[in-house]
Order: C-alpha cells, then structure tokens, then sequence
C-alpha cells in the first residue's frame, strides 16, 4: 500500500484501532453526522448533477467535486442523494476533512482498500464497491491535474 | 400515493403489511420486526422501537464458503433475536426493501412462513414521521427447532441453469440495462467485485428489480402493472418455469418475492450464484 497522506491515515489507524464493532459504528454515524459540512454548496453544482460527477458502484447516489485552491491543492465538495447513504456520508466526511491541502500526487494514489480499515472487513461486495467508487472519483480528480 | 394494499390485486396480500399496520401492533410480542439493510450504519443510527438487526453479511451467510447458515446457525440466530416458529417476523430496510426482501427469502429456505414485508420500507416509515430510536433490544432466547434447509423450491444453482438454458427456460436479470449489456463488469481496482466476462445469462430478459416500486414512496407497485412489466412487455408465462438472477443473488431475491407473492407464479427460483459465478465460469454461454 503507498503511504497515506498524513490526516487520513491518522483518521484511518484511529478507527481501525476501534476493535468493537458496535463503538465502530458509533464513530461513523458521528462522522456522518457531519455531511452538510462537506455537502457542495450550489456555486459549485446545482441538481440535477452532471452524470459524470456520479461515483461508480455507489448504490447511495454519491457525487463527488473538486474545487482549486490557489496554492495547487484541492477542495472535495459531495453530494448524497439517498438519505439513507450513511456510510457514503461518512466515507465522504473523512476525505473532505483530510485531503484538504494534500499534494494531488498522494491523492492520485489513494488507496482505495482502506474502506476495509474504516468499516471492517465484513462489509459487503456491493457495499465496498461503492465506498471505493467515491474515493476512485477523488483520485481521478487529482489525476485529471497532473 | 399508493392504494391500500388489499385493493391492490395481488395473489398474496397477506405478505405485505403497511407502516400504517406496523405503528398499530409495535408492542405486540408475538410480532418481531427485523431490519435488514444494505447500509450496515443505518440500523445502529436509529430503528422502529424494538426491531432487532438481522445482517445478511454477518447473520445469513456462511462465514467461510459461498453459502447461507446451516439449520443450527439460523436455529441460534431465530434463538438470539427471540423468535419461534410461531412468531410473525416482519422484515423491513432500506433500498426499497431490497435487502429486506433477501432476508424474507432466505427465512423461506428454513420454512419460516409467518413471514411479512412491510411496504415502503424504513425510507416510508421515517418520511411519515414514526417514532424511531436507537434501543437494541433483547429478548429472551427462544428454542427453535428449523428443519433442515431446503434449497430445492425456491434457489437455483449453476447445473439447474444450464440445463435451464439448453431447455430454453425463462430468466429474469434484474440488473441494471449496463450490467445486463456487458458495459459495465467490475470496478477498475477490485476485479473481485466482478467477473472476468461480461453480458447475461442466454435468453434472460432485463427487467431491473426496483422498477416493481414506486419511485415516490418506495411502496410495490399495483399486481396490474406489474403484469404490464412482466407479461404484456417481457412475455413472461406465469405458470413457467423462471429463473431470476443479478450479481449475487441480493436484487432477485425481491423479484422472486414479487413474482412468487404479488403476483402468484407457482415456480420462481433464485440463482444468487448470479452473475459472480456465472460470468466466471469456464465454457457456459453468454451473450451481449
């Protein structure tokens, strides 16, 4: 796996060290919690949402932007339709709160398997396909830039 | 908004209850509701007050092959969430019940009939305002004598498929119309997800599963429109001989409940070896 960019992966390790499932739970549905933060604001995109800004594989109808920052960086900015997408949201928050200034290198490189490390090993196909399609969206932002 | 359930023709309505119905017997103990999701937060974040969580993951597969529990698993599953063989369990979740209707169809492996899906779904139940909480309850274990399960009636596996093929069997592929082409196969970076050839089964119509709901309120469409889907546009018999299948067996478990219960086909059977096995096995046809 490459190295992750510094806030993710304590975000990462933080979560993965949570061994009951039920506090594990707990801690993302706060971090869901958190979506209208991270939601797209409408000087950024309005509904209904370009096709393409559709992560793949995600069954919550997650969309996924990436604003520029002058310093070269960028901002994700997302959008959940299905009310019910609560693991979207949270996969969502995480990356909204932690690429903010990471070189688009490392974000181009994500790793896409930590979805395991956030929502445990027992997650579904499906369900895993999805959180990945929302973080391949972020990476494919930071790749189109490079 | 969607007529009552019993104006609404179909072969079964006794399968489907209202959240109207649920909010009326929440403190029933001889009435379990069960939640069932594809989003494994949503049951923790909130629920019906005294539904209990039945995981397709953890609770109904086999932790090391591809298979559902065995007779002594779902035995101290029924035992843990305080059900017996009287209990009427009523499923229900997000998707517009998808995973809900997965869960229904796998009690009915183990002959659990006092079986129920509530219509709408958790998304109907919340958009109406019911009361929800975050209480896990428990109940006290029961003793639960499952007869062994019968795969016979209701699954499908790759042998009956093929020979289904050569025969010329209907199947239904409930996914989406780019699974279905072959468009779409996998997520790049996790290959696992999907299968190395893409296309459908030979000969199988493409109906997506959720077009048998309502879009507005999640609820299961009238046995009349559900005729004009099935029959008037993909000519299916109903008393034929059907296969319904989609990547895992997940979306065609809710067709199978459609088909077999709201509409009454006597011979429905679910292959959730699906497009995973199928699209990976060596020499079976495929088309595109």
């Amino acid at each position: 796996m490459r190295e992750l960019p510094e806030k993710l992966a304590e975000v990462v390790a933080e979560i993965d060290s949570i061994t009951d499932r039920f506090e594990r739970q707990e801690v993302l549905i706060e971090t869901a919690d958190r979506f209208d933060s991270v939601r797209v604001p409408e000087s950024v995109a309005v509904k209904p949402y370009a096709e393409e800004r559709r992560a793949p594989a995600c069954e919550s109808d997650a969309f996924v932007w990436a604003v520029d920052q002058a310093d070269g960086t960028l901002k994700f900015y997302f959008d959940v339709l299905n009310p019910q997408g609560l693991s979207a949201m949270a996969m969502a928050v995480i990356l909204a709160e932690t690429l903010e200034g990471t070189p688009l290198e490392q974000i181009a490189h994500l790793p896409t398997d930590i979805v395991f490390k956030l929502f445990g090993k027992e997650l579904s196909m499906g369900k895993g396909a999805g959180l990945m399609g929302i973080i391949s969206m972020v990476q494919n932002e930071a790749k189109k830039r490079l | 908004m969607s007529s009552p359930i019993s104006e609404r023709g179909y072969a079964r309505p006794d399968v489907l209850v209202s959240t109207e119905w649920v909010a009326e017997h929440l403190h029933n103990p001889n009435i379990r509701m069960i939640e069932s999701n594809e989003d494994p937060l949503l049951y923790p974040s909130k629920h019906i007050p005294g539904a209990v969580q039945v995981d397709w993951t953890l609770d109904l597969n086999d932790p090391i092959r591809r298979d559902y529990l065995k007779k002594a698993s779902f035995e101290a599953l029924m035992s843990r969430i305080g059900v017996t063989p009287e209990t009427m369990v009523v499923f229900y979740g997000d998707k517009n019940n998808w995973w809900a209707t997965y869960a229904y169809w796998v009690f009915q492996l183990f002959g659990h009939g006092n079986a129920k899906v509530m219509d709408g779904g958790r998304a109907k139940w919340e958009k109406e305002g019911r009361p929800m909480d975050r209480i896990v309850p428990q109940y006290p274990a029961t003793a639960y004598n499952a007869p062994d399960r019968d795969d016979a009636h209701i699954r499908a596996f790759r042998d009956a498929v093929l020979r289904h093929v050569e025969a010329g069997g209907p199947l239904v592929d409930v996914r989406s119309p780019a699974e279905y082409s072959g468009e779409k196969l996998h997520m790049p970076e996790y290959p696992q997800e999907g299968a190395l050839r893409g296309g459908h089964i030979p000969g199988a119509k493409n109906v997506p599963w959720s077009r048998a709901v309502n879009p507005d309120d999640g609820t299961f469409k009238s046995a009349e429109e559900l005729r004009q889907i099935y029959e008037g546009e993909q000519g299916l018999e109903p008393d034929g001989d059907i296969i319904a299948y989609c990547r895992i067996g997940e979306r065609s478990s809710h067709t199978w409940f459609v088909l077999t219960h709201l509409l009454g086909y006597p011979n429905v059977r679910n292959y959730d070896g699906s497009w995973t096995e199928w699209g990976n096995l060596v020499d079976v046809p495929i088309e595109k």
